[in-house]
């Protein structure tokens, strides 16, 4: 009798089912408990990947909760490559169809962030650009430039203050998180990435640039958003963190 | 992506090595003691860039690295997956490491990672199975790879070949080396209620490039009878120490890992590990 591998995979995942027949211990008795050692070395290490990964949903939903939600996530929906760093892709969808986090409807949007952030510490290295050229450009000059943004750079659009609830959570004394909706740029500018807060239509406009729109459209795709949208602070933004690897003339 | 490539080593010394942990950075640039090589795990640096693959290019200019694999699943049913050895050819293309080690176990089912090494029923038909994967990798990687002997808890009914068997058997087909996990070796004897000494005894020991050291939890199964489980979150105990030294007077000096992964203790508590490792090396011509 020969016990395949998806009769050992189905086991492993479903701690209810038998354990496959033909696995024994040294006598050729059944094996039950040995067997919970797999069981429990796939959970509990795909569960510490989670904890790892998602800090800030571990703060708001508590040790426990976090960890029987982990159980249930690791078992519908395993890690797809033996990357860990990258596990949890589905957590934000999984969230949103949760039930009982359904009065929490901002934790898909910190799960999207805790995983931008993760993708934004192990992109590729970028050099920041000169850009002292632009400061002496004329306006049609300056908007007609594209930009290229470094790999790391990331946003998440939220209609939740996710930029307040990350920061309340991960930094000592900082303030509570406001009721108003924020989009996040993340960015790394050496080794760790940082979160910023987007001004009103910042978002678009740099989802804009990322798309290889020129300033010029990237600000009409922000004023499309937010009428009053202010270019300045959000080119401060990028070029103070280091965002713009290449600045590239139109024609 | 790093392009430039880092300066090349081209051997293991037969000395010790630990596994490399992000904590300890700063404690090995000022002074790496005993350890004189360093292990990583693969899946760990096949992100793009920033901090992991600076460090490991820093580490790499100055000691030579062995790359260990957790996820190629060589002994899985499924072919291997090639976007994940598309991965590995690339990262121990850039690296150029002194060797690179994988399990024989298997790990992923049906595109599912399930991170643990999982075990196999040793037999004819699984022994041609891991040799063919074992063919694959070596082509893809343009070199020779070694192969880990696992910490198991159970048997199959199945089984026809005792795993020493097996894995001389995998080494002379491939022509692969293999790494002793003599941590693993006593983990199994006990849990398979078999003699370590025996199976070291049994052990192709001059294919055995690198050996791996590590600690253990103790707990038993339903009838009384001991299970001990690898943790690697723990110091050596004494009678896996014993074992190594029995392994070194018969094989001679290998390049010998400290594997501490969970509960990593602080940097002079793992070079201490390596200095009780090196004081055996040291009893032995290198």
């Amino acid at each position: 009798m020969s016990v395949g591998q998806t009769d050992f995979t189905a086991a492993l995942l479903d701690p209810a089912r038998e354990v496959p027949e033909g696995l024994t211990n040294p006598d050729g008795q059944p094996a039950t408990k040995r067997f919970d050692v797999y069981r429990n070395n796939v959970a509990s290490s795909l569960l510490d990947a989670l904890r790892t990964g998602f800090p800030v949903l571990r703060k708001l939903l508590g040790d426990e909760f976090f960890d029987a939600m982990g159980g249930i996530y690791l078992r519908a929906h395993p890690p797809a490559t033996p990357m860990l760093m990258f596990f949890g892709q589905e957590m934000p969808t999984c969230l949103a169809g949760f039930a009982p986090v359904a009065h929490l409807p901002y934790l898909p949007d910190v799960a999207r962030l805790e995983l931008a952030l993760r993708d934004s510490y192990h992109a590729a290295d970028a050099t920041p650009a000169d850009c002292s050229a632009m400061a002496t450009m004329s306006a049609d000059q300056l908007l007609a430039l594209r930009l290229t943004l470094a790999p790391s750079l990331k946003v998440i659009c939220s209609a939740h203050p996710v930029v307040g609830i990350w920061r309340a959570n991960m930094i000592e004394g900082a303030p509570a998180p406001t009721a108003q909706p924020e989009d996040a740029l993340i960015i790394r500018p050496e080794f760790d990435p940082v979160i910023e807060r987007l001004p009103a239509g910042g978002a678009a406009f740099v989802l804009a640039l990322m798309a290889g729109q020129t300033l010029g459209n990237a600000v009409e795709a922000a004023e499309a958003q937010f009428t009053n949208f202010n270019l300045t602070p959000v080119l401060q933004m990028l070029l103070h963190t280091g965002a713009i690897t290449e600045v590239l003339n139109e024609g | 992506m790093l392009d430039a490539q880092p300066k090349r080593f081209d051997r293991l010394p037969n000395r010790p090595g630990v596994g490399y942990k992000p904590q300890h950075f700063a404690d090995i640039m000022q002074d790496a003691g005993p350890v004189e090589w360093f292990e990583i795990h693969a899946e760990n640096y096949m992100g793009q860039g920033g901090r992991p693959l600076a460090q490991l290019r820093y580490l790499a200019e100055r000691y030579a690295i062995s790359v260990h694999g957790v996820g190629l699943s060589i002994g899985g049913e499924a072919p291997l997956d090639q976007d994940h050895l598309d991965r590995l050819k690339h990262l121990v293309g850039w690296l150029q490491p002194a060797r690179f080690s994988e399990h024989l176990a298997w790990s992923t089912h049906d595109t599912h990672f399930l991170n643990d090494l999982l075990p196999l029923p040793y037999t004819n038909a699984t022994l041609t199975r891991v040799c063919d994967h074992i063919d694959q990798v070596q082509n893809v990687l343009g070199r020779e790879m070694m192969l880990e002997n696992p910490s198991t808890y159970l048997a199959f009914a199945e089984s026809t070949l005792q795993e020493t068997d097996f894995l001389a058997e995998v080494a002379r087909r491939s022509g692969c080396g293999l790494l002793l996990d003599v941590n693993n070796v006593f983990v199994s004897a006990t849990n398979q209620n078999l003699d370590a000494r025996a199976y070291i005894d049994a052990f192709p020991l001059a294919q055995v490039g690198e050996i791996h050291l590590g600690g253990h939890d103790e707990d038993e199964d339903e009838t009384g009878a001991p299970l001990l489980i690898d943790s690697h979150g723990k110091p050596v105990v004494d009678p896996v120490w014993a074992l190594y030294d029995y392994t070194i007077q018969r094989a001679g000096a290998r390049p010998t890992l400290i594997e501490w992964d969970n509960d990593v203790p602080d940097w002079p508590e793992l070079a201490a590990e390596a200095t009780r490792a090196a004081l055996v090396l040291d009893k032995v011509s290198p």
